[in-house]
Parts: structure tokens; sequence; C-alpha cells
């Protein structure tokens, strides 16, 4: 994918002025990846649905007319149209409180998947480009912590550092950004050796320039499929965290909280169980439907590998 | 072979003590033992305070601590805990059997399942099935572990009732006290192992039977199989000995990689079952502080990873004979 800005802003031409007897409408390579993201149809309703998700989370919870952890004077009510996900034993309306999870378990995830993707992506590149000890180096330390089991280690680490949700976010991407790393040198070790950045060396770039301007940009494609695919697995990571009790804690929420709040009432109130769980997978399936469409998108040919 | 096997296990030798480092001074650095005593109220007098920094050397900096931590560990002696009655390397060697059974048994499933359904899938590409299983397989990749764990747990209660008898356990390892006599002991342990593998083994086996299929389908488009189907080898054999052996390829590699994150999902899985093992060890760890217990756990697992990432390899060189001379 070369510099995708500069293509965008040459017009499509063709389309304004037929001066010739055939045309053939060009279209840019981003023109050409939206296109195919829009003919995946997974992937367009997943957006759709997500996108309903956001809305409801940040749009529809603000608006709603009971806040997150205010006590109503219905107890344990069944959902109705009053409380649409139910209450809790003392009376919080359980929408309110679950849009306030999704709201926080999604910052969380999104911000990992963020800075996963801008520390790995660095890491990889720099590694791969320079190759050699350096590059040795830095993956066996990318290796040492995917040997580390996430979850136990984010747990020790959140337990005394954690609580709110950025730190909590900061501790899952300290652990995940070597699986990024790794995407990134294995991309950037094949862009290393093209003629195009040959060419950038010969024309005098510095190697800040070349890893900023051209292996990265050039990388951009496989790295965004995994950050979005590293999105879903950091919902779920932060929400077994705080199931755990070392995520976010109350009197903040997240959606692993309120099912850790829920299961022993799975019998007499399933409702507040269901609801975050239901709210958890929507978000992860859909992410996953997305990265699916976007690596479609981005890297056709990978496609035929995997069909 | 033989040489490759030397090979390999001379290499995890350095990351095995690098991460033995790394796990201590994590345990070191993210836990302050004394903190528990400090916020005692009325406060622990001083001395009580300054013998308790010293059981725990607490005074000395951190390297010359790693090593005779590292020369203790080579005796069987894991250091001191917190709770000063307890020896955090049996129990850690408890706990670890008990978690073993559950992983391994977990691992065995859900990779016994993901080959034989990532195979049906791509030998039945786009037919109903196929799409079947690819659904299942996306809902488990994207369920919380815990949350299906939970339900799955009040299913086996609702079994039960239905069933008049207790036929599934849902809470704890073994029955306490343990039944008389050894087979009523190997079913009443197997019984209660029943719910946590299920759950522990379908959120791997999602992800696993996906990449089963993408390799298998690869590998079936590949023209040495037109080949080897062309000159009228049997479509069985064609599939068993040319296709799946070369199709297992990429899944030994994830299958390694994962194994962090299933100890990770046992974790999980033992806290909703309320399983006496290595998760309920490291959260009471946390909880307490208790920097060696910390350490201790997080080498058990880190030596776990890495002896399956060298199996894997080794798996790998029998798979495929080019990896054995490169």
């Amino acid at each position: 994918m070369p510099d995708t800005p500069t293509v965008v802003a040459t017009p499509a031409a063709g389309t304004t002025a037929p001066d010739r007897e055939f045309t053939v409408e060009q279209r840019s390579q981003f023109q050409l990846i939206r296109r195919r993201f829009l003919q995946h149809r997974l992937a367009m309703v997943s957006l759709v649905v997500l996108v309903v998700v956001v809305l409801l989370a940040y749009v529809a919870g603000g608006l709603w007319k009971y806040a997150p952890g205010q006590l109503t004077r219905d107890n344990s009510a069944a959902p109705t149209l009053d409380h649409p996900f139910g209450t809790d034993a003392v009376g919080k309306d359980q929408f309110a409180q679950v849009m306030r999870g999704t709201r926080i378990s999604l910052q969380i995830s999104v911000a990992v998947a963020l800075l996963s993707a801008i520390v790995g992506t660095l890491w990889g590149a720099v590694a791969g480009y320079f190759g050699g000890l350096l590059d040795n180096l830095m993956m066996r330390i990318a290796d040492l912590i995917l040997t580390l089991p996430l979850l136990a280690v984010a747990a020790v680490l959140a337990h005394f550092f954690g609580g709110t949700w950025y730190l909590v976010a900061f501790v899952i991407a300290g652990l995940s950004w070597a699986y990024v790393s790794r995407v990134a040198r294995s991309v950037v070790l094949s862009l290393r050796e093209k003629e195009f950045i040959e060419a950038a060396r010969a024309l005098g770039a510095s190697d800040a320039r070349i890893i900023l301007r051209h292996l990265i940009p050039n990388s951009l494609g496989s790295i965004i499929v995994n950050t979005t695919l590293l999105v879903a697995t950091a919902i779920l990571t932060e929400t077994a965290l705080s199931y755990l009790g070392f995520g976010v804690t109350a009197p903040d929420t997240s959606l692993g909280l309120l099912i850790s709040e829920a299961q022993t009432a799975l019998t007499t109130r399933p409702w507040l169980f269901y609801f975050p769980g239901l709210f958890i997978i929507l978000i992860a399936l859909t992410i996953n439907f997305i990265g699916d469409g976007l690596r479609d998108a981005l890297d056709p040919q990978q496609r035929k590998v995997r069909q | 072979m033989l040489a490759f096997a030397l090979r390999r296990i001379a290499v995890s030798v350095p990351i095995l003590i690098v991460a033995a480092f790394i796990t201590f001074a994590l345990g070191a650095a993210a836990a302050d033992p004394l903190a528990p005593l400090l916020a005692k109220n009325p406060p622990a007098p001083p001395n009580v305070i300054a013998a308790e920094t010293a059981r725990l050397h607490l005074d000395e900096p951190l390297i010359p601590r790693f090593f005779s931590w590292l020369g203790g560990l080579l005796q069987g002696d894991f250091g001191p805990s917190t709770t000063s009655t307890l020896n955090i390397g049996s129990e850690l060697g408890l706990r670890f059997m008990v978690t073993l059974r559950l992983i391994a048994l977990a691992m065995l499933v859900a990779v016994v399942l993901a080959i034989v359904v990532g195979v049906v899938t791509a030998v039945k590409q786009y037919s109903i099935t196929d799409y079947t299983a690819t659904f299942v397989g996306f809902l488990f990749i994207a369920m919380p572990s815990f949350w299906f764990a939970i339900l799955l747990k009040q299913g086996g209660i609702e079994f039960n009732l239905a069933v008049g008898k207790q036929v599934l356990y849902t809470i704890g390892a073994a029955s306490v006290p343990p039944p008389s006599g050894a087979g009523a002991v190997v079913a009443d342990t197997l019984g209660h192992m029943i719910l946590p593998t299920i759950s522990l083994a379908l959120i791997s086996y999602a992800s696993w039977s996906r990449f089963q299929r993408a390799s298998m389908l690869e590998v079936l488009n590949s023209d040495y199989i037109r080949l080897a189907r062309s000159k009228g080898l049997p479509r069985n054999t064609v599939m068993v000995r040319h296709a799946l052996r070369t199709a297992l390829i990429p899944l030994t590699t994830v299958t390694a990689l994962d194994v962090a994150a299933i100890i990770g999902g046992a974790v999980v899985t033992e806290r909703v079952f309320q399983w006496k093992g290595m998760g309920d060890f490291l959260l009471t760890a946390i909880v307490a502080s208790d920097t060696y217990a910390l350490a201790g756990w997080l080498l058990v697992s880190a030596v776990v990873v890495i002896l399956f990432n060298l199996l894997a390899d080794l798996l790998y060189a029998v798979l495929d004979p080019r990896i054995r001379y490169a």
C-alpha cells in the first residue's frame, strides 16, 4: 500500500471529463479497499451492530432516565419497559449499569489496542529493520513477555498498580504489545529488501525516515487488522480481570465486574447475569468479523489462502 | 533428531534463567509483603516488623536476593512466605498436580476436537456443517470464559436436580472426605473434572479449529495433493498421510503459543468451580502480597510454557523433516 493520502488526493480521473473514447474509471488503493470492505456482508452487518452498541453505550446510556448507580424504588425487578434490563437487589437500574460497564470496557480495550499497536509497531519495525544482534535482543524480550500468562501477570500488576480504567489499560497493553511487534517485524522483514527502500536509502533518507515514512505506512494493513482483533482480545482480558477482582473496582464498573456481582444470583435474577455477558459477546464477535473483513479488504492475497 | 533436540534444549536454559529473574523481579516489585503487617491496628511493634523484614530478606538488595533465591530453588526451597507456616514449594507442588490434570485433559480434548472439526469443515467447505461449525467457533472465540463456565456450572446443577442425584460436581477438585476405594476415587476425580474441562477446552478449541481449517484448506489446494490423488491413491490415504500431517504443523505452533493463555484461563475456571489449584494459590498470594509465592507461581508457569514450546519444536521436527536439518 503506497502512501495512501497522496493517492486519495488525486481525483478519480475519467468520471468528470470523459474526453477519450474508452474511459476506465481509475480507482485509488483506498477506494479499492473501501469497496472490498463494503462488499464484505458479514463485516458490514457487524460494523452496523457495533455502531449501535457504541451509540447505546454513549448516547442512550448518557440520556437514560436513571443514572448508573442510582437507587430506584424497584428491587430485583425483572426486565420491563421501565427497566429494560431489570434491576438488581438494591434497585439499581441494570440498563444504566450495563451501559456504563460497556463504556468502561470499550475504553479500556480500545486504549489497549492503540497503545499496543504504537509500541508494538515501533518495536517490531526497529527490530526488523536493523536486524542482527539488536533484532535478536528485542525479539527475545518480546518472546519472554509472550511466555508469561497474560491474565496472571496482569492480575499481579493490576492489583498493586491498578484500579482505575486507564491503569488497567496500561497493564494489559504492557503485556500485549509483544504480539503486535511480531506481526510488524515479519512484515518489515519482507519489505526491507524491496527496491523502494533501496531507492529511499540511495536518496539519502535516514534510518528513522525509512522506518517512519516507508516501512510503517506500508505495513499498516496487517497492523490495522491485528489491532482490530486485539480490541476483541483486550475486552475478554479486561472482563476476566475484573471478574477476578483485579481489574476495574467499585464504585467504577465494567462488564466483568457486573457479571462477577451477578453470578450468585443466576437463578433468582438471571437478567443481571445475561445482559453484561451478551454485550461482551456482541462486542467481541462483531470486532472479530470486522477484523476479518478488514483482512480481506486490505490483504486480498491472504484471502486465497484463508478462504 | 537427537542433535536437534539437544540443541533446542540448550537454547531453553538461558531463556529459563532470564524468565526466572523477570518473575522474581515482578514478584518483588509488585507486592509489599509488609503492607498487611503495617496496616494492622493497633500497629505491630517495630521489633516484629524488623524480624519480618529479615525473615523475608527485604533488607537485601534485589540482585543478591535473586541469586540466593535461585540457589534455594536448586535445593527445592522456594523462599519464605508471608504466612510463616506455609511451605511454598510443597504447596505449589500439590496445587500444580491439581491444575496440570485440568490443563492436560482440556488441551487434549481441545486439540482432538479442533483437528476433527478443522479437517471436516475444510473437506466440506461451504457446506451446512462448515457454516454451523464456523458460527459456533466464532461464538466461542467471542465468549468470556468465566461467563461460559458459570453457565455450565448452573447447567450442571440443574442436570443434577433433573436426574435426582449428584452426577456432575460443580464445586472443588475432589470430594471431601475422599470416597473409599481406588476406583471410587478415580470416578470421583473424573466427575469433578467434567465441567471445568469442557469450559476450558471449548474456549481454546474455537480458535484452534479455525487454524486447522485454514491450514488444511491450504494444503488441500496444493499441487502435491492433486498429484497424490491423480496417481490413484485412495482418498483416505491422501487425507491422513499426505494432507493432515502437513496441516498439523501450524496447529502445533499455535497450541504451544496458547499454553500461557490456557494457564490464565485455568485461573478463571478454577475460580468459578472453586478448585484449590494453582489459580487459587495465585489469587491468595496476590491478596496477601506474598512475593516469594508470586515469584514461585510465575516461575512454575513459565517453566510449563517453555517446556510446551520445547515439546512443540520437537514435534515440529517429527512432522517436518526439513526443520531437523535447518
